[in-house]
């Protein structure tokens, strides 16, 4: 069976985020790969290192150029190849759920992971839209997963709570925190990861008109009282802190 | 028409329901507003949800006795298709992200995720939702048919509806579940639910140890009747479930007032919890980032201010 882990390049959640004409300018950024995706990539190398039959793990990104040092990271910590449908272009989860669909059926890929929330654009989606797109089940914010043949197990978060879950092959699977602890890439395996196959594809190729537009952007602004109360006095502060509470506030009986 | 897929739990329509009814009526988008109740043995829901609509739909089958996605996209889809709808509304809760998407890729329509903001600009629907670990407010939009999620806590609850709308019972053909659930634990608090509290109480590794979390984060939350949250760091550490967790991988919250004990501020933690009307932090480092979001900081140690509190909080 061939795995499909899906990466981004975001900005590390320390970078500041400015904007430009009314977009988000990643420009001086400091950018890494997405953490949540990194799970996935984790995720796979490990399903193969527990003896399951994975025979090639592909990352796959869409996206500007950024985007190869994700894939970069992804060939270093193990994965055996990358594609990057490049493209400077926006396109919302949905859209690009196309080329996720058609590559894991070009790739024979028979699970795939993504990450749970993606760091740049808040979305869910990619996920559960690719799943639909393949007709397969999905599996979302999963924190534990095994693989036996073609059956998979594990536990994954829903609204109240958690589930164990069982299903078979094909499945989407998005991660999350709390399902491994992702390797760091070591200095051989860097120098191995630049002999590695990363192919670039064209976007024309996957058909992608994105229905969702972007009007504006803006960073958040919210004034905050930064009312500072001199803590020495432990006695005085809790009163003038609740006293506060109930009569400036008012959030408090 | 506008069709919302109904939220509820043990027999009761959620609030997330009535806001994503007022969700629909600023929409600025025409037609009826319909319901579309999807369970089983979920009368009461039905009553409930006609109080608001101007008809609901009701499909009680024990095919939707529990929750599945491709289930709800494949029902959600159906009833989009027959009614014709041009916009349908679906939670941001997790389950509502979960299948949102695929009714959307169902219907071939537009998908707007995780709305705060609803208004139509011509034939286009605009919406506000939050990128960049909610550091950015983005505005979208998109024409024709739409799927919107609507985040939770972003709208107020509707009132009732001048008359009660009349409800429909439906029929559903619906996919077998693909995936089977073995196991279940519901984590479940006698405390209210953090997206529902108007108060929440939250600490971080700053509090200590698990002993501290019970002797200053929940004897504080109980005094003023509120939620218990933690930060990452202190579910990581075993101290805390995951369901208290608020943050990017845990819950989003905008309480009246988020007080955080001996929590740093990471961005992360602040994306989950930034958009509370009030924030109080205390922290013996003068330096936490928790402090430039605060509407009111103590410096100073929790073992001191917090008994301090809940003395105080008793009177």
């Amino acid at each position: 069976m061939n795995i499909l882990t899906l990466v981004r390049q975001v900005p590390d959640a320390e970078a500041r985020v400015k904007i430009n004409a009314q977009q988000v300018d990643l420009d001086g950024a400091t950018l890494v790969i997405d953490g949540m995706d990194e799970y996935g990539v984790e995720e796979a190398l490990r399903l193969r290192e527990s003896g399951a039959p994975v025979e090639q793990i592909i990352a796959l990104a869409i996206g500007p150029k950024r985007n190869e040092d994700a894939l970069r990271t992804a060939l270093a910590m193990g994965v055996d190849r990358a594609i990057h449908v490049e493209t400077d272009e926006k396109f919302d989860a949905v859209t690009l759920s196309r080329v996720v669909a058609q590559v894991a059926q070009a790739e024979n890929a028979s699970l795939i992971l993504v990450g749970g929330q993606e760091a740049d654009w808040d979305s869910q989606a990619l996920g559960a839209a690719s799943a639909e797109r393949l007709g397969w089940p999905q599996l979302t914010w999963t924190n534990e997963l095994k693989l036996d043949g073609e059956t998979l197990t594990g536990r994954h978060d829903v609204d109240d709570g958690n589930e164990s879950f069982r299903a078979t092959l094909p499945v989407v699977v998005t991660t999350q925190q709390g399902l491994n602890e992702p390797r760091y890439p070591t200095l051989p395996n860097i120098m191995k990861a630049k002999k590695k196959e990363l192919r670039k594809d064209d976007p024309a190729g996957y058909g992608l008109s994105s229905k969702v537009r972007t009007v504006n952007a803006e960073i958040q602004t919210r004034a905050r009282l930064n009312r500072m109360i001199d803590g020495k006095d432990a006695q005085a502060a809790a009163q003038q802190l609740l006293d506060l509470l109930r009569n400036e506030a008012k959030v408090i009986a | 028409m506008i069709l919302i897929v109904a939220e509820h739990t043990a027999g009761k329509l959620a609030k997330a329901t009535l806001e994503m009814v007022t969700a629909a009526r600023e929409s600025g988008r025409e037609g009826p507003i319909t319901l579309l109740v999807l369970g089983q043995n979920i009368a009461a829901v039905a009553n409930e949800a006609a109080a608001v609509a101007d008809q609901v739909l009701v499909a009680d089958m024990p095919e939707l006795a529990t929750y599945n996605a491709e289930v709800w996209a494949a029902a959600t889809t159906q009833i989009a298709q027959e009614g014709e709808a041009h916009t349908v509304i679906i939670g941001g809760s997790r389950s509502g992200r979960e299948y949102a998407p695929r009714v959307a890729v169902k219907l071939d329509a537009a998908y707007l995720e995780d709305a705060t903001k609803l208004s139509s600009n011509g034939a286009a629907l605009q919406a506000q939702r939050y990128t960049f670990l909610a550091r950015v407010t983005e505005t979208v939009d998109a024409d024709g048919l739409v799927v919107v999620t609507v985040k939770p806590g972003s709208f107020a609850p509707a009132p009732p509806a001048a008359a009660a709308g009349e409800q429909y019972d439906v029929e559903l053909s619906l996919p077998a579940a693909r995936v089977e659930v073995t196991g279940k634990s519901v984590e479940k608090s006698s405390r209210v639910a953090l997206t529902e509290a108007d108060v929440i109480v939250t600490g971080g590794r700053g509090v200590g140890s698990p002993e501290n979390f019970s002797r200053y984060v929940e004897a504080l939350a109980d005094n003023l009747g509120a939620g218990v949250g933690a930060t990452r760091a202190v579910v990581d550490a075993g101290w805390r479930p995951y369901a208290e967790q608020v943050g990017q991988t845990g819950k989003t919250v905008q309480p009246k007032a988020y007080i955080a004990l001996g929590v740093s501020g990471a961005v992360q933690h602040l994306s989950g919890m930034g958009k509370s009307k009030n924030i109080i932090a205390i922290n013996k480092d003068a330096e936490a980032p928790i402090f430039k979001v605060a509407d009111y900081g103590i410096v100073g140690d929790i073992n001191e201010i917090v008994p301090a509190l809940i003395e105080a909080s008793r009177k």
